[in-house]
């Protein structure tokens, strides 16, 4: 587990952590971090696509811009995956 | 109510907080007991059967179990089950009253990834943990926490029950906790199992929870188990759902596969199914009718006019029920008094019915079982 703080950028790349599992619910999606134990819940299902779409992704701005979703919707995007990266749900793309 | 929490009150696709009991066996006869453990059951699950729920659970994408009793560690295929599920990535913590945990045991649980470790004290000293749980098991405790410390465990947990005998030991507990490189979890005295006949005399009062509600605010790292969500309703909330989640976020697996509502409910009322049956877990879960009806909204009942419902919900239908509360009346420890009152009233009214276990696996009187020393206050 890295003990350095990531702060997210919306122009960097990410992925999800290898010990991250989501589970699809009717709200959204619950993902689960094996490492360090913590739940979360991703409260909608742009929010969970945008999400699974970032590995494949340049950066998350571009994952943004993939999904579809009003632009307006972004900083609240932006929010969540801050609060995903601080629980280091989300890792950056050449983490190795 | 946030709308996170109504959308998990409506039902998830799998439980997030699965408590499963691998035994009614156990050493101890501790007086708050929830499942009134004791005696093995004959029609426990067997080791294969053990094994396909854990592929149940792993298929429906269950992250973890909550493993209990009885005492978990009395059944012979305890590792091997264990092992298993760590192999199909479902994670295990589990409760132990620390009595197998040597040594040997305490190195093998730290050699192993995603277990954590919830062993059980209800008391700072000897004598007020021991009259609960049983004469030398103080001593026990800690020789276990010795034992995970020594083998380089890691951070496991501590859980204590409160009750009015203990709650003023809290500080105490933090110290310990923190000797030991461990976590705190403080949880509720429900008034099931053997804690129907308890609890009358050893919850904390309502000026002790006041205390502990404060004590907690300050202190988010202590894990509770969201159980003193009625406690919220004294003004801001504290961390976690504030809900009950009965059928709706929580269940229980008991040893012989039936499937309940909470653990705090093993009672035929709170029966949805059993895994045994045609469609296993998922079906019991997904579409039982018990759990289909809690997850239809409620009526706030008597608590309709408080202004705290939405924080409280009208509290833990377990502590309702088995003391002989209808399921809509407010938490027999409403901070507000009003479920006081309601006892008081059914007391008036001839006397409450309390409900009694409908599997009671206590041994009997006199089989190392002793009866806690009740002051009538």
């Amino acid at each position: 587990m890295s003990t350095a703080t990531i702060a997210f950028d919306a122009d960097r790349a990410w992925r999800l952590h290898d010990r991250v599992a989501l589970r699809p619910e009717p709200f959204g999606a619950l993902a689960y971090h094996y490492g360090n134990r913590r739940l979360t819940f991703l409260r909608s299902p742009d929010l969970v696509a945008v999400v699974e779409s970032l590995a494949d992704a340049p950066s998350a701005r571009a994952a943004f811009d993939g999904s579809g979703v009003d632009a307006r919707r972004w900083p609240s995007f932006e929010k969540a995956l801050t609060s995903l990266v601080a629980g280091e749900f989300l890792v950056p793309k050449d983490t190795p | 109510m946030t709308q996170l929490t109504d959308q998990l009150t409506l039902g998830l696709n799998a439980p997030i907080c699965l408590t499963w009991e691998w035994t009614y066996a156990c050493d101890l006869q501790c007086v708050h007991c929830l499942s009134s453990s004791g005696r093995r059951d004959p029609h426990e699950l067997t080791t294969p059967e053990m094994k396909d729920v854990v592929d149940q659970l792993a298929a429906m994408q269950v992250f973890y179990v909550n493993i209990g009793g009885g005492e978990p560690m009395l059944r012979p295929d305890f590792f091997e089950i264990i092992e298993y599920c760590v192999s199909r990535g479902v994670g295990v913590k589990f409760s132990t009253n620390g009595g197998r945990i040597n040594a040997e045991n305490a190195r093998r649980l730290a050699a192993l990834d995603y277990v954590d470790v919830q062993i059980s004290l209800d008391g700072i000293d000897e004598a007020t943990n021991d009259a609960i749980r049983g004469e030398g098991t103080h001593a026990r405790v800690r020789r276990a926490m010795d034992h995970l410390r020594d083998a380089d465990f890691g951070s496991f947990k501590l859980s204590v029950v409160m009750t009015r005998e203990n709650v003023g030991q809290v500080d105490a507990y933090e110290a310990l906790a923190a000797e030991y490189g461990a976590e705190l979890r403080l949880t509720r005295f429900r008034p099931s199992g053997r804690g129907i006949d308890t609890w009358h005399d050893l919850h904390p009062t309502s000026q002790q929870q006041v205390d502990l509600y404060h004590w907690l605010l300050a202190r988010p790292h202590v894990l509770t188990g969201d159980s003193f969500f009625h406690l919220s309703a004294l003004g801001e909330p504290l961390p976690g759902l504030n809900l009950c989640g009965a059928g709706r976020v929580v269940c229980l697996i008991d040893p012989v596969g039936d499937v309940y509502a909470c653990p705090f409910v093993l009672h035929d009322e709170f029966k949805a199914g059993t895994i045994r049956g045609e469609g296993g877990f998922a079906a019991v879960w997904q579409s039982s009718d018990l759990f289909t009806s809690l997850r239809e909204p409620s009526s706030p009942g008597a608590c309709g006019s408080c202004g705290s419902y939405d924080v409280c919900g009208g509290g833990c239908m377990a502590a309702k029920f088995f003391t002989g509360l209808p399921l809509d009346a407010p938490d027999p420890e409403c901070v507000f008094g009003h479920g006081e009152d309601a006892l008081a009233a059914l007391a008036a009214n001839g006397g409450a019915v309390r409900p009694s276990m409908t599997a009671d696996h206590s041994k009997p009187l006199g089989v190392g079982r002793r009866r806690i020393p009740v002051t009538a206050l």
